[in-house]
């Protein structure tokens, strides 16, 4: 009997142990990090700065060392996914220790402000450094580099005067030597939702069946081995983020696969931005803009013009040669927030012409 | 430890059956359910997030989904399941069988290599086998150029349908590694018993043998199918639609998380659906019949001139697709950075991931030795709501971890804790979604403890917690290892919930694979992921080598 009751109390000891283990687990990280917001607070939060980032590290790392060696402001940053870093500052709400929001694709940028994620600043510098069409009118968040979506060919096998739009691409003429990436990807749902804006949802419908209907192989999962299918015979056109190309063409400078610039003359080649904001409970919004006003400074502009061959977003800064060679082009104006308000319309869009 | 086993149990074994009936009844339920019920608050809080979801419906959104996305995805989840699921048995049973029960050359070599793919991450084989594979890839460009080929088959395993054979590689183990535990201790055993009455050596192993390990190959192919419903990274790499590359893109496209969550309920309770069906069809006569206890004296079966041969071949050739290939690519592709593997960036990596894994590995454990107390051989109502607890592993991680995410931001508002930032929250991801990796081992060997160990102890006027000590505990120590095991690896290759809830200083390989992918440029994580390929290997070949220790002790025995 005795031994029963024991068994029986063991077992109840472990079952608390266990429910209690978790929430007993926690004091020590957490205390910590409250002690460090603390001691932030206390120290008039003069010295640490924590961004939520989806940029790649070492794109974004090395601009935040030298913001840290000129500023002797630290940062810290957690990388994750745009939708994932999103719900955790949502779920954080007032808590969170993030004063900035940094990620790529305005779609992204609009939807932390419609959930009332990011706050508006206003910033002189900003508004004149970065031009209107790359940030929120409200001020909420701003592009810091420009990354330009357009169709690329072979040269070998594509006459480039045979290319002329986005929408050209739905011509039959190039049935199966089209590739796509997956529209699960936000930079294709970008480029959709701003066709919609300017030709209406029933002309993109078609446009985008016609590119469906054109495809070579099924949709890839990036863009590069999009770029390298081109390269390799598998298609000979298809829609790319330009600086995929520049990439393989550091490694290859006689990579056998050029770059279009679609819509020049009519609405502009699509743009898209990688940018930034201040966290609408940002325990250091000062030391927050600080940060984004750095990176739209000459110095930051042309390292990160360097660094990932994408365009800066301040006019007048020195590309990289490789990007150079691509030529000038002129850009769609159009605000980027449109590409927000508009991407599941876009998404639905895309579903219904059988685009994966 | 063996000598510690009551060896003479012939004179109870009717009786034994009845006591044990009878043990299920009330004042037993009730002790189980208060095992159960702390262990059901803490992994269902996040569940009953997700069924919240339901609170409000998106019409528009679910016409979309029901006319353009749903029809599409069940068919091809169905595809998976069928395909996946035949796949992964046939061949985790083969080798299985081939491993414990005969003999052929090489088999030394060859067994512990076959359970080294469980150390590479799914989205790891498949990035390697696209990059190789696909019409840009080495293979097919060689074959093109040299020989003016394109085969069609080539062209297959680089479609989306490619991702079918990843996932077979990817989690045959599962079945193996369950299923020859079963086999090793009674494969041979019955094999010969069923031979005896002058069977054919294909009707034994099919009527016989196959239904005593039952629960093993079961339980492995549960865990093979939820992580193949679950499977977000080799899915989209592939560009296979299915339910979770569904559940992405509602959240991510459509911004609709709460359609999205509402996707991953329905994944979940389909899950549950499958999983109890196969309970309630199972044939537990079959099952208690079922003579445990090593086989001592047995010699394995010696297959004949030609077959020893296809044995080997087939060891050879899964270990090649499955381990060597995939490694030797990775190597090549970290070839520039090799010298940075002892860097401290790299050992604090890895000392992090080594933590999280054998933390969560051990909250995991005791999880499932809880599930096991509860629901073994228990009624209806238990075995419900243990599944419940452990229906975690199906549901996609990062859904999980914005279900955990709201729970513990929801509980720190209300209580003024500050749960949702620290380690505590991964922690429990770690448990919620691993604990059925946890119960399964430890349902497979408890399955195949006779009630007659305990009635023989009873009898000796061993007390029950003393049973439970010197009888349970040791019978069920090869489940309990290979719990621990499989969960350390599990969670090590675990990506989205410990992006997304890791504190600040927490990044592991896992996570430094996602940073350096994020835009698709996979060979820049070769390095990171052979690392982390490394270090699942060790728990990996562990595991073996423990399964060779228990046979050898049964030969001593």
């Amino acid at each position: 009997m005795f031994s029963q009751r024991l068994s029986i109390a063991v077992l109840l000891l472990c079952a608390i142990a266990l429910a209690g283990c978790e929430p007993s687990a926690e004091p020590s990280p957490e205390s910590t990090s409250g002690e460090s917001t603390a001691t932030a607070e206390e120290t008039g939060q003069q010295n640490r700065l924590v961004v939520y980032t989806s940029r790649q590290p070492h794109l974004v790392e090395p601009l935040f060392e030298q913001f840290t060696a000129e500023t002797g402001i630290a940062i810290d940053y957690i990388n994750d996914n745009e939708a994932a870093l999103i719900e955790r500052l949502a779920a954080e709400g007032e808590n969170t220790q993030a004063s900035v929001f940094m990620t790529v694709d305005a779609g992204n940028l609009w939807l932390a402000e419609q959930r009332d994620l990011l706050q508006s600043l206003d910033s002189n510098v900003l508004d004149q450094r970065i031009p209107a069409a790359l940030r929120d009118p409200e001020g909420h968040w701003f592009g810091l580099s420009v990354r330009a979506r357009t169709i690329m060919y072979h040269p070998d096998r594509v006459d480039p005067g045979a290319l002329s739009s986005y929408a050209q691409l739905a011509d039959p003429a190039w049935q199966g030597r089209l590739c796509l990436r997956t529209s699960r990807k936000v930079y294709n749902q970008s480029l959709v939702a701003m066709m919609i804006e300017r030709l209406g949802e029933a002309e993109v419908e078609r446009i985008v069946t016609g590119w469906v209907a054109n495809l070579a192989t099924e949709p890839f999962s990036s863009d590069t081995r999009l770029i390298e299918a081109i390269a390799a015979g598998q298609c000979d056109i298809g829609l790319v983020n330009t600086y995929y190309l520049g990439r393989l063409l550091a490694e290859d400078a006689e990579y056998p696969v050029q770059v279009f610039w679609a819509n020049q003359g009519s609405s502009g080649a699509h743009v898209n931005i990688s940018g930034a904001g201040v966290t609408r409970h940002a325990p250091s919004p000062e030391l927050g803009q600080r940060l984004i006003e750095w990176f739209a400074g000459d110095d930051a502009q042309q390292k990160i013009a360097a660094s990932n061959f994408e365009y800066p977003a301040v006019d007048g800064i020195a590309l990289d040669p490789i990007v150079q060679q691509w030529g000038e082009y002129e850009a769609d104006g159009a605000n980027l927030k449109i590409a927000g308000r508009r991407q599941a319309e876009a998404v639905m869009l895309m579903d219904r012409s059988g685009w994966r | 430890m063996a000598d510690h086993l009551p060896i003479n149990t012939a004179g109870h074994p009717v009786d034994a059956r009845l006591s044990f009936a009878d043990r299920s009844s009330n004042r037993m339920d009730r002790l189980r359910w208060l095992l159960l019920l702390p262990l059901l608050a803490l992994v269902g809080l996040p569940i009953l997030m997700l069924l919240l979801s339901w609170n409000q419906i998106d019409a528009s959104i679910w016409s979309h989904l029901s006319e353009h996305l749903l029809p599409r995805l069940i068919s091809h989840s169905l595809l998976l399941l069928i395909l996946v699921g035949s796949g992964v048995g046939i061949l985790g049973v083969a080798l299985a069988w081939l491993s414990a029960c005969c003999e052929y050359p090489g088999r030394r070599w060859l067994d512990p290599l076959l359970i080294l793919p469980l150390a590479f991450p799914t989205y790891v084989f498949a990035f390697i086998y696209l990059a190789l594979l696909d019409f840009a890839g080495p293979v097919q460009t060689f074959l093109r150029e040299q020989f003016g080929l394109s085969p069609a088959w080539l062209d297959a395993l680089s479609s989306p349908i490619g991702v079918i054979p990843i996932m077979i590689i990817a989690f045959f183990p599962y079945v193996y590694l369950l299923a020859r535990a079963s086999f090793a201790s009674e494969g041979l055993r019955t094999f010969e018993a069923g031979r005896s009455l002058g069977r054919s050596p294909w009707r034994v192993f099919i009527t016989v043998c196959l239904p005593a390990a039952r629960p093993a190959i079961v339980a492995g192919m549960a865990l093979a199918l939820m992580e193949t419903l679950a499977d977000f990274g080799a899915v989209s790499i592939y560009g296979f639609d299915t339910f979770t590359t569904a559940i992405y893109r509602t959240w991510l496209g459509l911004f609709n998380l709460q359609a999205a969550t509402q996707l991953a309920s329905l994944l979940m309770l389909f899950m549950l659906v499958l999983i109890l069906t196969e309970r309630a069809t199972r044939n537990t006569r079959a099952m208690q019949s079922v003579q445990s206890g090593r086989a001592s004296g047995l010699n394995r079966i010696r297959l004949g001139p030609k077959a020893r041969w296809l044995a080997t071949a087939l060891q050879l050739l899964v270990v090649c697709i499955a381990v060597i290939i995939p490694a030797f690519q990775l190597v090549i592709w970290a070839g520039p950075e090799l010298h940075q593997l002892f860097s401290a960036d790299y050992l604090e990596l890895i000392a992090n991931t080594m933590l999280l894994a054998s933390g969560g590995a051990g909250l995991v454990v005791v999880g499932g030795l809880l599930l096991l107390a509860a629901s073994f051989r228990a009624g209806p109502r238990l075995v419900l709501f243990s599944e419940v607890s452990a229906v975690g592993y199906a549901i996609p991680g990062t859904v999980l971890a914005v279900a955990i995410m709201l729970a513990m931001t929801g509980l720190d508002r209300w209580a003024g804790t500050a749960l949702a930032g620290g380690i505590g929250a991964l922690l429990l991801a770690y448990l919620i979604r691993f604990l059925r990796v946890g119960w399964g081992p430890l349902e497979g060997v408890a399955a195949r403890i006779r009630p007659q160990y305990f009635e023989a102890a009873s009898s000796m006027g061993v007390g029950r917690f003393e049973r439970y000590r010197r009888v349970l505990l040791p019978l069920l120590r090869p489940g309990l290892v290979t719990a621990f095991l499989l969960a350390l690896v599990e969670i090590a290759k675990e990506m989205p919930a410990t992006l997304m809830l890791r504190p600040f200083g927490w990044d592991t390989l896992a996570v430094h694979i996602f940073e350096l992918t994020a835009e698709g440029q996979w060979e820049r994580a070769a390095l990171p992921a052979l690392l982390l390929v490394i270090l699942g290997a060790i728990p990996a070949v562990l595991l073996i080598r423990d399964s060779w220790i228990g046979q050898t002790r049964s030969g001593v025995s």
